[in-house]
Order: C-alpha cells, then structure tokens, then sequence
C-alpha cells in the first residue's frame, strides 16, 4: 500500500485521477482504518488530506460558513458562532463515536463515508449545506444531499475531494436540531435520525422549515410534506402529528440487526417530532 | 489430610479492611501482562481458518498452496490433532470443537490453522488454503432444535427424548419432590407463562491468547490467560497425548472470564502449531472469533406455572426449561432446572431440564450459568403472582422464602441462609420508598447460586527477612491476591503488607480446581488458613528449640512465639533470621478438598424509565442486597455485586447473538454486541449481609456469581411497572418494548 499526504490540492486530485487499484482519501480515518483492519478493503493507494492548504480551518465567509474538510468534529462545538448559528448540526456531529473519535472524526468524512445512519448527515441536509468538491473538472458546490447515491456510493468522479462543507448564514429566528435513536447512551451507530431546521415569521408562526431523516432508507430523506405540516403553525399538537405522520410515511427503512421495519418508521415520526420541538425553542429565543 | 473447617467466630484485626490490591499498580499502570503480553524467542503467529457455514460436511481441506508461501512454517488440520480421547465423549467434544473433523458445526467452527512468520503472512496463508464445504441444512433455535424434522446436528447423540432416535436433544433431567398435580389441585390461582432468553457473551475484555511452545524433547510450555491453569494443563496434555508434568502452564494476568475461559479453544490449536513447526506460537483470537468461536451462554425457551392460595402459599410449582447448548451436549439444562425454584420452599416443586444441541458455538459457563435465565421466568412469574394476589411482592417472597431446614427443590436441606435476611433488608431499605418519577417503576427479584468448594493447596514461604510468599493455585480474577494476603497476614499476625500473594504455574504447586463457582477466596482462602497454621506450628517449634523447653509450651500470639516464664517474646522476623541455624526454611503447606460451599443468596431492586414512544428503558437506579457469609475485603465484595448486576442489566436490556436465516452471526463485535457502556448505568448500590457459612472458619461464602441472576426479573418487572407490560422475552430491547406497549394498547382499545 501506499501513502500519500500532499501538500497540495491540485498533488492531491492528480494522485487521485492518476491512481491504479483502489485509492481511498484519508481525513480523520475513523472510518477507513476500521475497514481497513477489518479486512472490508485492501487500498492500493491512501492519500491523507490533511496538510491540504486550509483543509483544517473553520471560516466565516460572506455566504456563512465554511469548514474544512479536515477539521474534526471536536473542534465544531468550540467554535462559538459556529455552535450559535447551527446548533443542531454541531450536536449531530457530535455525536459520532466517542470523545476520542470525536477528535479524528470530521463531517466531510462522515458524509463521503455515505452511510445510510451517517449521523452529521440529516442535519447537514436539513441544513442546506454544500459540499465545496475539486477536481479534474475544476471546483463546484454541490447540495449534501446529492452527495449520497446510495449505501457506501457516491455521485463523486475520479479524483474529485470534498475539500469543505459550507452551512450558509442564519436569518433571525432560527433554530435547528438532530435526535437519533441507539439502543445504548453513546458509542454506538442510529437506529433511525431525525434533523429539523426551521426559522420563524412574526408571532413565531413557522415560516420555513426543513426536515431531513436517517438511517430509514438507502439514503439521507428530505420529507418536504413533513416541512409542510408545520409551515404556518406554532408546532400545535396536531401539526406535530402531520409531522410524525408525514415522516413515517416517508420511510423505507430495512429489518436489520439494530432495528425492524416497524420500530425506525415509527420512531422516526417520534424523533422529528421531538427535534422539531427542540429547533422551534433555540428559534424562539433567538432574536 | 483433616481439617476442622467448622466456623470459630474469631474476631479480626485485618480481614474486612480495605487495603491496596497488590496488583493495582501494575494494571492501572499498564506494565501488568496478560494473555497477549509475552514473547519467546523465534516466536510465529498462529491463525486459525474458520467455518463461514452454520452446519456444513467437509469434503476436503487443500493446504498445499498455503503451506508453499514463504513465512509459513507449519499448517494443521483435524490430522495433526489425532484422537487420543480413548472413549471419553466429554473429552472429544472439546477436541472436535478446537478443530472441525469432518463436519463444521457452527459460523466460526476452527477447520485448520496456521503458524507463520508474521500476522500478515498468516492471514495471507488462511485465505489460500481451501476448504470443499457441502453446506447441510442447519438449526440455531433451541425450540426449533427440538422438532422432530430439525435438521440433526450430531449424528452421534442419544437420550430419553425420543427413545432410540436421533435427536438434537441430549438429555432430560427432572428435579423436585411433592406432588405436583395434587398441588395444583389445591391452589386458588395458578399462573402460566413461557419465557425466551436469547444467547449472550461474557464480553471479557481481553480475548483468549496463549504462547505455546512445545520442544523436540516433548517438554511444553504455555502461558494463557485462564481461569484454571491446572485444568489446561490437564486438557491439553490429554488431546496432544503428552505427560501432564511435561506441559508446564502459568496463567497470566486476566483480563476478565466469568467462565468464559474455563474452557480450551485455541490452546490446544496453539501446542499443535508449534509441535509441527518447532517454534513457539502465539495465538490470540480477535474480537470476531472470540464471539463467533468461544463459549458463549445458552439461549432459552422456559415454561413456568405457579400455584397458589389466596393466602399467599405457593402449594405447586412447575417449570420446563429449554437450554440452547451450542453445537455439543452440555449440563446446562440441568443447571437451570436446580436452580429454578431454589429461592422457595415449595411443598410440591418440579423442574425438568432440556439439552438441546444446535448450530451454534459450545456453550460455557458464565457467571452462575443457568441461573439467571431460570430465575428469570421464575422470579417474574413470583411477582405476577403477588400482584394476582393483592400481596405485596417482597411479602409474598418473605411468606415462601426458603429458610435453615427447607428441603431445597435440588435435593439437600438447607443449613443457615441468607434469603430471608436479604428480604428483610429489601424491605427496609429507603430505596424501595424513594418517589418514582414519570414513566419510571420499580422491581425487585431474589436469586441464588449453589458455589463450589474443590481441590485446592496452598503454600506458605517465610523468607529470612520475614516476608512471606503465598503461593495459590486459583487464577485471580476479582482480586483474590488481596484477600488471600489478609487471611495470611491474620493468621500469622503480621502486616498485611508483608505478605506477597503469588498465582502459581502448575510446576510449582499441587493441583488446583480452577478459579469458578465463586470458589477462589472461599477455598485458597480455606488452604491459606491452614498452611499459615502449618508455618506457625513450626514456628512454634523453632522457638521451642531456641528456648529449650518443649513445643507445647510455646504459644502464637501477634505475630510472636510467646512462653510463660519467658520475658522475651520471639517476632517472625526474629524466627526467620534464625532460621537457618535452627531447621533451616520455614514454611507452611496444606492441600484440602474445600467441601461446604455455602449457598448464597441476593435480592435486587432496580428503578427504570421507560419511553412510551421508542421503547428505551434507562435503569435510574439499582441495589443489590446479598449475604457474603464474610466479606474479607469489602471493596472487591462489592465490587463483585456492582459487576454482576451490570452484566445483568445488559443482558436484561440489549445484549443478543443476532443470527440471520444463513445461520451466521449477524453483531461478532461490541458495536452490535451491546454490552452496556459507563453512561448506561447507575451506580450501583450495594449491601453486604454476613451470614456466617458454617463450613468455613471465617464464615466466608463465595460472593462472585449470585449478582448476576436477579437483574433479568428484576427488570423485567421493574419495566411492567413503568410501562404497564409484561415483557416475556429477553433482551427486552427497544424495539421488542415498543411492540409491547403498541399490542398493549391495541388490546386496551379493543375490549374498551
């Protein structure tokens, strides 16, 4: 095997599009160490991105901000006006691994590994960010959720690296927040997720919102219908069961060792309803 | 040799202090070795190949391309591990489970193994060496196991079942006395339920690992991480046809077992590696193979029925337990069945145990093995009982709680026991009138354990400095060293800390039982006693002879040889600098059959909070209540009771071996395997009782196991209060708790 670690981005895409076998980017690795002494994949090439240039910084720029694909998901919550604006796609990021993991782990990362229970993923999408890629073809934003095709598949070409995801800036009055389901308290992989972000009009009538699930189908699922049940409402209770309801109707999830059927659908419904409720709060209390 | 083992009620001075565990530092330090950390000299890494099929005939096992790769130093299959069990059944079933021969029984079954120069040439030579499987139709289920079309899992296995047929299931045994049907006659209610356990792991930490070296000369070697260095030596001397004294094994420091390493898998592998490649073999299973291919407990299937009066007298009780044995017969059934009703004095009891052999890996024991499936079908039905019957639960257990004299359901008649005590406590304990909050409920179970005495010897050293090294041959695996060092130092009326407890090879010591039964403090502790009174009885001797006078007027008090009309008192020390001049080494020797393991007895209570809407249940708090006849050092006892309750409340909420309709283990690894992390659990209350076992002379009992076998029921009817269901099926994970509550409803709904 062998490894790279550019100091470069365009040594980086060049060592990707030109790679015999298989070749596999390296950020945090908590994923791709854990395959690789598994003995799941045998790369041919590792490419450690992690002296790219800018790769480890959080920025605040005009449109909001932009996080590099390096940095890892301990440093998310540290960054104030990062954790103020988007609290729910901190905590989600969080929630990943341990506090060890936590200091290798990184969203860009979390997001390529495209696992359907990715648990950065829902908030991200809920989120609106945009996977800032480079490569051959040169640099281009993508929405997260066209990122992820499938289970472990994604709609990135040869050579292309996400070098950095961007959450764009808060309106007043906003709020955003990720639950998942695992049977244990931490260290452990969602059973179903659920990220709402929304943001309030006056009297705190929910103005827009979005509401992106986990782990309930092949990939990450926006449910505009369930944005729609509390667009207009101050989440009443028969607004937020339009919400569950949506939801679970939107599911498709599988019967597996960490959950049947039956369980993700219906506690999918739950925990979008619960996030929702916790998004509306941190909104409300905004200015 | 005889002993009076009988119960004096000394007053002490050390035992039930909380001193420093003498290996403490070295394993909060990281110097302490275990399985994995030793070396040898020209060392290979050993690899085993195993079984992806659940049941499956091996055609042929082609090594030729493996055993050509450079690195490689020696293949083996089931040829290198030739039969030399001469008709013992039990020894061949260990020897066909260390390697496949003929047949692959189970996902993770060894079928040939390798030793090489580095892992990586290892792993290389396991995937070229190929294997023709014919995959036969498999069984994993114990119920399914017991139909008559289940596919057969041993040709071989035969018993009362079905008379003269093949069978799945190897034994039937029954336990009780009374009349049953009379009994049931006579009762105002009767309660019928049927409960399953699903199949968990002891989840040790440290998975197996030994270094193996076996020379031309036919001398071995082998360091392991055992429960029972004596019982390895034992075993796989027999299987690789060598002399026992031949084979020298010492345990390394272990990383948790809790009966899960009382068992060889790769040892034996290991010896035959290193016999054909003339080099020293380390072998260390990875997470995967340790769930796939070690000992896991049996999974269940357990009908319980209970008869009462209104009153509150059970008059009938009944329970037909199922235990799932993995791939070869075992006494697990058995187990379950003896321990079932051992709580109670029931006039007209029965229990009938089934054996029941299915494609899965051989059951070993874990911690109070059987027991606490057993109690809880048992212990949740008690409570539905009491609740049938307006009675308070622990009242309704106070009125049917067996006591000193009570015939148990297993046969013997109880002698002093601490059930009763354990209820009284429950009973007064703030705990069961602390306030619940919402969604949460409150449950309590009893349980027991029969722990084990065994071959045991011990020997003393006094050095001239007047040190002394205790030499045990049980494997510490709670912090026995700690207490073994009190018992000396109490006996001999020193300092605890100038005694050093040492785990001796089977080279340096008679043999030993192995570490289980929540024997080790109970029977080194028992030989301890009596080589400290051997030392000083020759203490005694030598400062008889230092004085002149005869040895009868020497006496041991403090530490010190004492006479009448003699001023000066003779120290240890002073005996010790002495010695060599007055008889040479001091030193004290017993070997005993530790007979008279008192029972033990513990009930639980747990609070949980149930979420109506996802089904997760958080245990909010949790005591433990058990008789420790005499806790020598408090902090391990406790921690014994903290360790086992934690385990329970795993097994109880989400640990199961996930098999998928191939037959395959779904979850062999802990992200999956969801034993309960740090933030799952509450601290754990404990309080010790001390009913002095009348067997022992400090009164001790073993403590390790009975913390184990409450917690399932005690949940399980913690979460019927909390959520108003009555969960039949362990683990009660969130998924299977929601169901409930939704069926629950629906049932509400309609009869409305």
């Amino acid at each position: 095997m062998r490894y790279e670690a550019p100091t470069s981005t365009r040594e980086a895409i060049a060592l990707m599009s030109g790679a015999k076998g298989d070749a596999y980017l390296l950020a945090g690795g908590t994923d791709l160490l854990v395959r690789m002494r598994g003995e799941f994949i045998d790369p041919d090439l590792v490419v450690d991105i992690k002296r790219l240039p800018g790769i480890q910084e959080i920025r605040k720029t005009a449109r909001g901000f932009s996080i590099g694909a390096g940095v890892p998901c301990a440093a998310l919550g540290r960054h104030k006006p990062l954790l103020r604006a988007w609290p729910g796609v901190v905590e989600a990021a969080q929630l990943i691994g341990s506090d060890q993991i936590q200091g290798r782990c990184t969203i860009a990362g979390n997001l390529c590994n495209a696992s359907p229970a990715a648990d950065s993923v829902p908030a991200l999408v809920a989120a609106t960010a945009k996977a800032v890629i480079v490569g051959p073809g040169g640099r281009r934003r993508l929405a997260v959720e066209k990122i992820i095709t499938g289970p472990g598949a994604t709609s990135l070409g040869k050579g292309d690296i996400v070098s950095a995801i961007e959450l764009p800036n808060r309106p007043p009055k906003s709020g955003d927040a990720y639950l998942r389901f695992i049977p244990r308290t931490e260290m452990d992989i969602a059973v179903c997720s659920a990220g709402v972000s929304l943001t309030l009009g006056p009297r705190n009538v929910v103005k827009q919102a979005r509401v992106a699930l986990g782990a309930v189908a092949p990939t990450v699922v926006l449910v505009p219908k369930a944005a729609r049940a509390i667009v207009g409402t101050r989440l009443e209770d028969d607004a937020l069961q339009r919400l569950a309801a949506a939801c679970e109707a939107a599911c498709s999830p599988i019967d597996d060792k960490r959950g049947t059927v039956e369980f993700r659908t219906e506690v999918a419904g739950v925990l979008a309803r619960r996030a929702a409720v916790i998004a509306y709060e941190r909104a409300r209390k905004k200015r | 040799m005889q002993h009076d083992s009988k119960f004096t009620n000394q007053k002490f001075k050390l035992v039930g202090t909380r001193v420093m565990r003498p290996d403490g530092v070295d394993k909060v330090t990281g110097r302490a070795r275990y399985g994995a950390d030793t070396f040898a000299p020209g060392q290979l890494v050993g690899a085993i190949l195993r079984s992806p099929h659940a049941h499956a005939k091996i055609r042929g096992i082609d090594t030729r391309r493996a055993e050509k790769l450079a690195g490689v130093k020696a293949v083996i299959t089931s040829a290198d591990l030739p039969d030399l069990t001469d008709g013992d059944a039990e020894l061949y079933n260990v020897l066909e489970n260390c390697m496949a021969r003929g047949k692959a029984l189970y996902d993770g079954h060894a079928v040939a193994a390798v030793a090489a120069s580095d892992a990586e040439t290892a792993r290389k030579a396991l995937k070229l060496i190929k294997v023709d499987y014919k995959v036969l139709p498999h069984v994993t289920d114990v119920d399914e196991a017991m139909k008559p079309a289940a596919p057969i899992v041993q040709p071989r296995v035969r018993s009362k079942y079905r008379p003269g047929k093949r069978t799945n299931v190897a034994g039937v045994t029954t336990y009780g006395h009374g009349d049953v049907d009379a009994g049931f006659a006579k009762a105002d209610v009767i309660i019928e339920k049927s409960y399953k356990t699903e199949q968990v792991h002891q989840g040790y930490i440290e998975p197996h690992a030994c270094l193996a070296s076996v020379g031309p000369d036919g001398q071995g070697e082998l360091w392991v991480t055992t429960q029972g260095q004596f019982a390895f030596r034992n075993r796989c001397a027999a299987l690789l046809g060598m002399e026992m004294s031949q084979l020298k094994v010492t345990s390394s420091e272990i990383g948790g077992g809790f009966g899960g390493k009382t068992h060889v898998w790769a040892e034996p592998v290991a010896l035959a590696l290193s016999r054909k490649a003339n080099r020293p073999v380390k072998l260390v299973m990875s997470r995967e193979d340790v769930f796939r291919a070690s000992g896991p407990a049996s999974s269940t299937s357990i009908d319980v029925k209970l008869g009462a009066t209104r009153g509150g007298r059970i008059v009938a009780a009944h329970a037909e337990l199922r235990y799932g044995g993995g791939a070869f017969p075992g006494i697990w059934g058995e187990i379950g069945a003896m321990a079932a009703w051992a709580c109670y004095d029931i006039e007209n009891v029965r229990s009938v145990g089934y054996e029941v052999v299915v494609n899965r890996p051989k059951v070993a024991a874990y911690r109070a093995p059987s027991a606490p499936m057993a109690g809880f079908a048992v212990e949740s039905t008690v409570t539905l009982m009491a609740e049938k019957l307006g009675i308070d639960p622990v009242e309704f257990r106070l009125k049917n709680a067996a006591r000193e004299g009570t015939r148990a359901s297993y046969g013997p008649t109880y002698g002093p026991i601490g059930i009763v005590p354990t209820l009284e406590a429950v009973k007064k304990h703030p705990h069961m009138r602390a306030r619940l909050g919402k969604n949460q409920g409150r449950g309590m179970a009893c349980g027991f354990w029969f722990n084990f005495g065994g071959q045991t010897c011990a020997d003393l050293a006094i050095g001239e400095d007047g040190t002394v090294a205790l030499s045990v041959g049980t494997v510490d695996v709670g912090g026995a060293r700690a207490s073994l060092s009190l018992i000396a130092a109490e006996e001999l009326g020193i300092p605890y800390e100038q005694v050093r407890c040492n785990i001796a090879d089977t080279a340096s010591l008679g043999y030993n039982d192995m570490t289980d039964g929540s024997r080790g403090t109970f029977s080194s502790g028992m030989a301890t006693i009596f080589a400290a009174r051997d030392a000083i009885e020759q203490l005694r001797q030598r400062a008889a002879k230092t004085w002149g006078i005869a040895v009868k007027n020497v006496a041991w008090k403090d530490g010190k040889a004492i006479a009448k009309g003699k001023r000066k008192s003779l120290t240890l020390k002073e005996l010790a600098e002495a010695s060599s001049n007055t008889g040479g080494p001091i030193s004290g020797h017993n070997q005993v059959v530790a007979d008279g393991a008192g029972v033990s007895f513990a009930s639980h209570i747990c609070d949980v909070e149930v979420d109506p809407e996802t089904g997760a249940t958080k245990v909010v708090r949790y005591t433990v209540v058990q008789d420790a006849g005499k806790a020598v050092h408090p902090d391990y006892v406790e921690g014994q009771f903290q360790g086992g309750a934690a385990q329970g409340i795993g097994w109880a909420l989400n640990e199961e071996y996930v098999y998928g309709e191939d037959g395959r283990l779904q979850n062999p690894g802990f992200l999956d395997y969801r034993i309960p992390v740090c933030s799952d659990l509450p601290f754990i209350d404990t309080q010790i009782l001390e009913i002095p076992n009348p067997n022992h002379p400090y009164g001790i009992r073993g403590v390790g196991e009975t913390s184990i076998v409450p917690p399932l029921a005690a949940i399980a009817n913690a979460v019927s209060d909390a959520a108003g269901v009555r969960m039949t099926h362990v683990p009660m994970s969130p998924p299977r708790i929601l169901a409930a509550i939704k069926s629950s409803r629906e049932e509400q709904e309609l009869t409305r």
